[in-house]
């Protein structure tokens, strides 16, 4: 590991400055990723500025009947939270499906939406990886890649976003809210996550140097129907290999309502549009349910070695759907 | 000009303050083991994938490998051999050794201390993923499958698991004991 400076930040305005006037300076949250990856040898700081004392930990209920989660709260904290878990179950549920009791103890919300992909090329710094080093190469292509991307893929980069708590976020329209020395900004987390296209090195739309100040949930996707499910490789602690957020809201025997987005599958959280777009205003039926996944995965184009992810995360998307279409307040 | 990539930082360290100063890079665990001689917490794998390194930080578990020890200033951390109270081992611990909670032990540490934040945790009413959420504000029974689901951080290599999760569901229905 390269030798940094280290400083912890009390304002935003403070981070933002050392970030600033620092090339090389890096946030420091949980650490969980970022800490691993310096000791990889991915990520060289020169200086750590530590965010996890500023002033913006907590859950706070919005006007609208959203939320406003702050960057700073822990993963766990997230998902106990009574008011996350009463309106929006499924990022309650995001949040435990993924890692371990001790790593949601020290992670932090903000920087579980910027954490890296566990390609295993990413950190294997004797590969080619156009994410680590742009115009290097794909190892993951002809490699190993039974976990990798089956959908917006690209010549350049096949591997997936780890986040699972970004899933159910994007599902629930979530807004990602920053600020910079410029001012605050904001951005929809559908639009968070840049396409691959040929530089996927570049991964977020934040401005440099911005600080994630909360994610916000919008009221109106508020629903106590929502669910998310989380097929991997062992029954816990594992990253996903397909995993589904979704809400479904079903009025006089019709889709009014219906949210799905899926893990494990592209670059990003993918929000299902197309299939949602079969569902909405539709009798809810487990033979919809099917034709709306098979619409959404019929651009998938799996690698040598993940076709089966395309099955799955099809079923996956019609047992979910099936699932909360047989709840109570949806029969 | 100070040197910047050195930090004096001071940390409570099972009711005793250390004053410390650390290179940036090294990592909790590194100066609990290599400073402080406390070989509990264990180096596994160091990239925060096994739970052998667990610890108590302000009383929530935490994997001391992924924590620099810089960003661990002014915490308080309880390692395996802070838990015992005047020579007496805590239920859990106690658990573990009656009911063979382990084959070789290198886990031990790190099961125990994440069984004690686990059980506060549990106590404090947070769900696991495999909580049955249909009421939001009752702590779920501690049966196995709870057990397995919030103990899933900690890897046991010689597959001991049996005797784990009886050691810790045994101690979590004990009277008086969180959880």
């Amino acid at each position: 590991m390269k030798e940094f400076a280290y400083q912890h930040a009390t304002q935003v305005h403070e981070a933002l400055t050392a970030v600033a006037r620092n090339a090389g300076a890096r946030y420091l949250g949980g650490g969980t990723n970022l800490v691993d990856l310096m000791k990889c040898g991915v990520e060289e700081p020169t200086r750590l500025v530590d965010v996890r004392r500023l002033p913006l930990d907590g859950v706070q209920v919005a006007p609208d009947g959203g939320l406003v989660i702050g960057a700073t709260t822990t993963n766990s904290d997230a998902a106990a939270h009574p008011e996350v878990r009463r309106r929006f179950p499924a990022l309650a549920q995001a949040v435990l499906a993924g890692a371990s009791g001790q790593l949601r103890n020290m992670a932090t919300v903000g920087g579980n939406l910027l954490q890296r992909t566990r390609c295993g090329y990413f950190t294997d710094l004797s590969s080619p990886c156009n994410k680590r080093i742009p115009g290097s190469g794909c190892a993951a292509i002809e490699g190993v890649h039974h976990n990798h991307a089956i959908l917006g893929h690209t010549a350049h980069c096949v591997a997936t976003h780890p986040s699972d708590l970004a899933v159910a976020l994007c599902a629930f329209d979530a807004v990602v809210r920053y600020e910079t020395l410029d001012g605050t900004g904001e951005i929809p987390l559908e639009q968070f996550y840049l396409p691959v296209d040929d530089r996927p090195d570049r991964e977020t739309a934040l401005p440099p140097g911005a600080l994630i100040t909360a994610v916000v949930l919008p009221g109106s996707a508020h629903t106590p129907r929502s669910c998310y499910r989380k097929v991997r490789e062992r029954a816990s602690y594992a990253f996903a290999t397909v995993s589904v957020a979704a809400a479904l809201d079903i009025r006089d025997g019709v889709v009014r309502d219906v949210r799905v987005a899926l893990g494990g599958v592209a670059s990003h959280p993918w929000r299902a549009r197309t299939a949602e777009a079969v569902l909405r205003d539709a009798r809810p039926t487990a033979e919809l349910f099917r034709a709306a996944a098979e619409a959404e995965l019929s651009t998938a184009r799996p690698l040598r070695d993940n076709g089966y992810k395309v099955a799955l995360a099809r079923n996956l998307v019609g047992a979910v759907l099936g699932g909360l279409a047989a709840t109570e307040g949806n029969r | 000009m100070t040197d910047q990539t050195h930090s004096t930082i001071s940390l409570l360290v099972n009711d005793v303050t250390h004053r410390l100063s650390v290179d940036n890079r090294r990592t909790l665990l590194d100066v609990l083991r290599d400073d402080l001689d406390l070989t509990g917490p264990k180096k596994g794998c160091d990239h925060g994938q096994c739970g052998a390194c667990t610890v108590l930080r302000d009383g929530r578990r935490v994997v001391s490998c992924l924590i620099l020890a810089v960003a661990a200033d002014a915490a308080a951390i309880t390692t395996v051999e802070g838990l015992a109270v005047g020579g007496r081992l805590q239920p859990i611990q106690e658990a573990f050794v009656r009911l063979d909670g382990f084959q070789c032990g290198f886990c031990t540490p790190g099961q125990i201390c994440s069984a004690v934040g686990m059980l506060a945790e549990h106590a404090a009413g947070w769900p696991s993923a495999v909580t049955v959420d249909d009421a939001p504000h009752a702590a779920p029974e501690l049966d196995e499958a709870e057990v397995r689901e919030r103990m899933s951080g900690n890897l046991c290599r010689c597959g001991a698991y049996p005797a784990i999760v009886r050691a810790v569901v045994e101690t979590a229905a004990r009277p008086g004991v969180a959880g």
